[in-house]
């Protein structure tokens, strides 16, 4: 017998005989012999002690480093009450919604969850079916393209590479165009967007702040756009919005990011959450799963999952996107995590984290390895010039114990960027730490 | 069970608060007021227990694995181990930047041992692990698919669907650029061989299949059609979904499939989470594996390295190396139950046939072959007081037990499909079937009683009528009159 399964010698007999077969193997006869029962090389089975003891000893393999760099992740605080509540079984367990009398629930905070990213964003309305923020830049980029009938998608140059290289997989398949729109001194300017404009553009997708850390202006930008009848996509670090103009701000048409800055743990890449939020007039355009406010046959209000003539499971080949997912366990972490920190503490972790980083930038800037290329205003993230040996850098660093800096080479970009990023869990000691580590002795 | 009660804006006082935060020495840094919001976000100002009460109340509206019953065909509802948890949190884990690359084997070896595993268990070449779920999983093997034909030229562009598939096949189909060619089924959802051979031309690129089909039935002429698609320059793709009843008994690289995707969260367990985050690795034939995304997890000489640059890759399908949380407790899974895993799939198909038999005097069963870990009821084999499958499936909610899956497959007007997982017991199963024969009962006896189910929980029957034509999609658009 075996933990997980209960079947004994017993309940297998007495089934069998109900069905009418002779064994289990039995119900296998219609599989071509030769297929059976393949020579599969598997571990043995571990009991409870020995799966910790295993992963104990793939823990002592991995660097505990404090990160003080982003690029697209980053070291944000998790509040305790979070894992217990989402680790609830009727949380954790359940399947996606389709059952909505037993399910209000996870309908219940998916809707909170859009009106929560809703409010952050300016937009009017949300999903929660994003794997991850470079995905639903990629579904932004099909909306735009079906919404406007066009192929050509224009590309902030400063956009995060890894994000940039999801685009161009994804239109390259789907058979559409991806212009890039170089940047001037690190950020995407308005002239440029003017040159590259033209009757083909689907639309723009800027990202702020960008790979650099800096913070980018579109004033002048949906304009010039929508009078061309072409769509803003905003992507941007959904933290920041405690302070930064939003997507709505800039009259934006879809809003997307990666909201693993709200608290998500780091956890070596995923599982994150991507948003995508839009305007009313675009939501049957929306990919994912969509929650609404409605009420049953006694008048007793209630939500439910909307809106699905959009989706793969009723329109197969002419859904307007493969979606099946909803991030739900991610979109609950963030609800909680957003109601926790409520709109005070959102704003004073971000402060804290801006505040570091122009600490840290500074300091940095004194040991005179390093100097600013752009001298443009950042938010937690900044990026630096430097000619000493960034290797030599990273490995004084990881003797200290911390993840820095981030060489924007290994992401294609200039072979002598760096770049860090500080949130609200580093302390000035470390920070002081960090830069003595790094060479900063005088 | 409490009913909806307020929004946790609702609760919202202002000057509560539910968070710390320490002081810091830091200079206060102001940024130029032209890029700053003029207010700030709204939202919920609360405390602690406020949040606590607010989801854990949220919480009992819900039903889960540990719950009871939740016998949803296609979706493998299985139990998810608890120990799972405690793993994916260990704070060297949970805490890795995804851009360290040193001093990370730990981490990397996750991936390479369970990417191997999942190679033996499906007879395939390689495996990546970047894909987040089911349907992206397809669309990245598609996009492999896709990536194969372009590097020979062949010129091929249809993809031949089963109009019995998971809605996301055809889907992920056409965002990969292909088109799409829908097959006919048989009665019970196996490829009808002549309409295969009839639309088999030359410019059909692969064809998806799900084995056993969405019937719960082998496709015993798996092999003829994977000799016919090959003969043809064409490529088997392999829809994972259903791989549960196959696990260590049948191999789909063995069945001729050249590329596949496993749906972790259904097969190992890691578990739904109310719909995702998932993860959907895909699998490839030897020659294939040159395409795979980018980065990609190395063995070297003295331990792994992560590969960003990698010529012939259809490219990067997302921002790092995928949900690394979420396969780590695939491969725990494994490693708990190793030789085990063969048991899986036998007692799966046990309880299914058992179910089956049971029901099958009540219930319409309109295909007598044995099936694997699920079967498709078409609706009450009474139909006389016109009691549908969603009145079953809406009366069953009051006997506390999660619905079958409903009106999927396409192929029977009153399809129920139900997959009673390898981790439920004989009693358990026995419970279900009783209040399967009292609900065909009371359609019976009292069919009002039934259609006008469920009765007894916290919301019942829901207007999505109105839902779709008068959207109301958030908290905001509620509050406007």
């Amino acid at each position: 017998m075996f933990k997980y399964l209960p079947h004994t010698e017993g309940d297998i007999n007495t089934m069998l005989k109900t069905i009418g077969a002779a064994s289990i193997e039995a119900l296998f006869e219609d599989v071509p012999p030769h297929l059976l029962n393949p020579d599969i090389r598997l571990p043995h089975a571990h009991s409870e002690l020995e799966l910790v003891r295993h992963f104990m000893s793939l823990a002592e393999k991995v660097d505990p480093l404090t990160p003080v760099i982003g690029a697209g992740a980053y070291d944000h605080y998790t509040p305790s009450i979070i894992r217990p509540l989402i680790e609830r079984q009727e949380f954790l367990t359940s399947y996606t919604p389709y059952q909505p009398e037993i399910s209000q629930g996870t309908l219940h905070y998916i809707f909170e969850f859009q009106s929560m990213i809703t409010r952050l964003t300016g937009m009017d309305v949300a999903n929660a079916s994003m794997y991850d923020g470079s995905t639903a830049t990629a579904e932004a980029m099909f909306m735009a393209s079906a919404i406007t009938k066009r192929k050509d998608i224009l590309v902030s140059h400063t956009l995060h590479p890894a994000t940039r290289s999801v685009l161009e997989t994804y239109a390259h398949y789907k058979g559409l165009s991806i212009k890039p729109i170089a940047p001037e001194n690190g950020v995407i300017t308005l002239a440029a967007l003017k040159d590259a404009i033209s009757p083909d553009t689907a639309c723009l997708i800027v990202q702020t702040p960008n790979i650099y850390g800096l913070i980018e202006s579109y004033s002048g930008f949906a304009d010039l756009l929508h009078e061309n009848k072409s769509l803003l996509v905003i992507n941007q670090d959904p933290a920041t919005l405690s302070h930064l103009k939003s997507a709505g701000d800039y009259d934006a048409d879809i809003a997307v990011g990666e909201a693993q800055t709200l608290g998500v743990p780091l956890a070596f890449g995923g599982p994150y959450i991507g948003y995508m939020a839009t305007r009313d007039k675009y939501v049957r355009k929306m990919p994912g799963r969509i929650c609404g406010m409605t009420k049953d046959v006694d008048g007793k209000p209630a939500f439910t999952l909307t809106l699905q003539a959009r989706e793969q499971h009723i329109r197969r080949d002419k859904a307007n996107s493969n979606i099946c997912s909803n991030q739900s366990l991610l979109a609950l972490f963030v609800t909680i995590y957003l109601s926790t920190m409520g709109q005070e503490g959102l704003i004073e972790a971000s402060q804290q984290s801006i505040d570091g980083a122009h600490y840290l930038y500074e300091a940095l800037l004194h040991t005179g390895l390093f100097t600013d290329p752009f001298k443009k205003p950042f938010f937690k993230e900044f990026t630096l010039e430097t000619n000493a040996s960034i290797s030599d850098l990273e490995a004084h660093a990881k003797k200290a114990g911390f993840l820095a800096p981030f060489p924007l080479k290994k992401l294609g970009l200039k072979d002598n960027y760096v770049s860090f990023a500080v949130t609200e869990k580093r302390t000035q000691d470390e920070l002081d730490a960090l830069v003595a580590a790094l060479g900063g002795h005088s | 069970m409490k009913s909806y009660e307020s929004f946790i804006f609702e609760k919202s006082t202002p000057g509560r608060k539910a968070y710390s935060l320490e002081k810091k020495a830091f200079k206060t840094v102001t940024l130029d007021a032209e890029l700053l919001r003029s207010d700030a976000p709204k939202l919920p100002e609360v405390y602690e227990l406020d949040v606590l009460r607010h989801f854990t109340n949220m919480s009992m509206k819900n039903y889960g694995i540990e719950t009871g019953m939740y016998p949803l065909g296609s979706c493998t509802m299985k139990y998810n181990p608890k120990i799972h948890q405690d793993i994916a949190a260990m704070p060297a884990f949970s805490g890795v930047h995804p851009y360290q690359e040193t001093g990370v084997d730990g981490l990397l070896e996750i991936y390479d041992h369970l990417q191997t595993y999942l190679s033996e268990i499906s007879g395939m070449h390689q495996f990546t692990l970047n894909s987040y779920a089911g349907a992206h999983g397809e669309l990245v093997g598609l996009m492999v698919m896709k990536r194969w034909h372009d590097a020979h030229q062949t010129g091929k562009t249809k993809v031949l669907v089963p109009d019995a598939a998971h809605g996301t096949n055809p889907a992920s189909a056409i965002v990969a650029g292909f088109s799409v060619v829908e097959l006919k089924s048989n009665h019970d959802g196996t490829v009808d061989l002549d309409d295969f051979y009839a639309k088999l031309d030359d410019e059909v690129a692969g064809i998806m299949l799900t084995n056993p089909n969405t019937l719960g039935v082998f496709e015993r002429n798996i092999l003829e059609i994977s000799q016919a698609i090959h003969d043809k320059g064409g490529l088997l793709y392999y829809d994972g979904a259903n791989l549960n009843p196959l696990l260590g008994m049948v191999r789909p690289g063995d069945m001729g499939f050249d590329i596949m995707h496993i749906n972790l969260h259904k097969t190992f367990s890691t578990p739904h989470g109310g719909g995702g985050p998932g993860s959907g690795p895909v699998g490839v034939r030897k020659d294939l594996a040159q395409f795979l995304p980018k980065p990609v997890i190395e063995k070297t000489a003295d331990g792994y390295a992560i590969n960003r640059d990698k010529p012939g890759t259809i490219g990067q399908i997302s921002q790092f190396y995928g949900n690394f949380g979420v396969y780590i407790k695939a491969y725990a899974f494994i490693l708990t139950n190793g030789e085990h895993l063969k048991d899986i799939a036998r007692y799966a198909v046990l309880n299914a046939n058992y179910v089956k038999e049971s029901l099958k005097d009540v219930y319409e069963l309109p295909t007598t072959v044995a099936c694997k870990h699920e079967f498709v009821f078409n609706g009450l084999k009474d139909k006389s007081d016109h009691v549908t499958t969603l009145d079953v499936a809406k009366r069953l909610l009051d006997y506390g037990v999660h619905p079958p899956t409903i009106y999927f497959p396409l192929l029977y007007k009153e399809a129920l499909m139900i997959e009673p997982v390898e981790t439920e017991s004989k009693q358990t199963i026995d419970g279900f079937i009783e209040i399967m024969r009292t609900v065909a009962k009371e359609a019976k006896e009292s069919p009002e009683l039934v259609k006008t189910a469920p009765h007894t929980t916290i919301v019942r029957r829901l207007d999505e009528a109105t839902a779709a034509r008068h959207p109301v999609l958030t908290y905001d658009a509620h509050l406007k009159p």
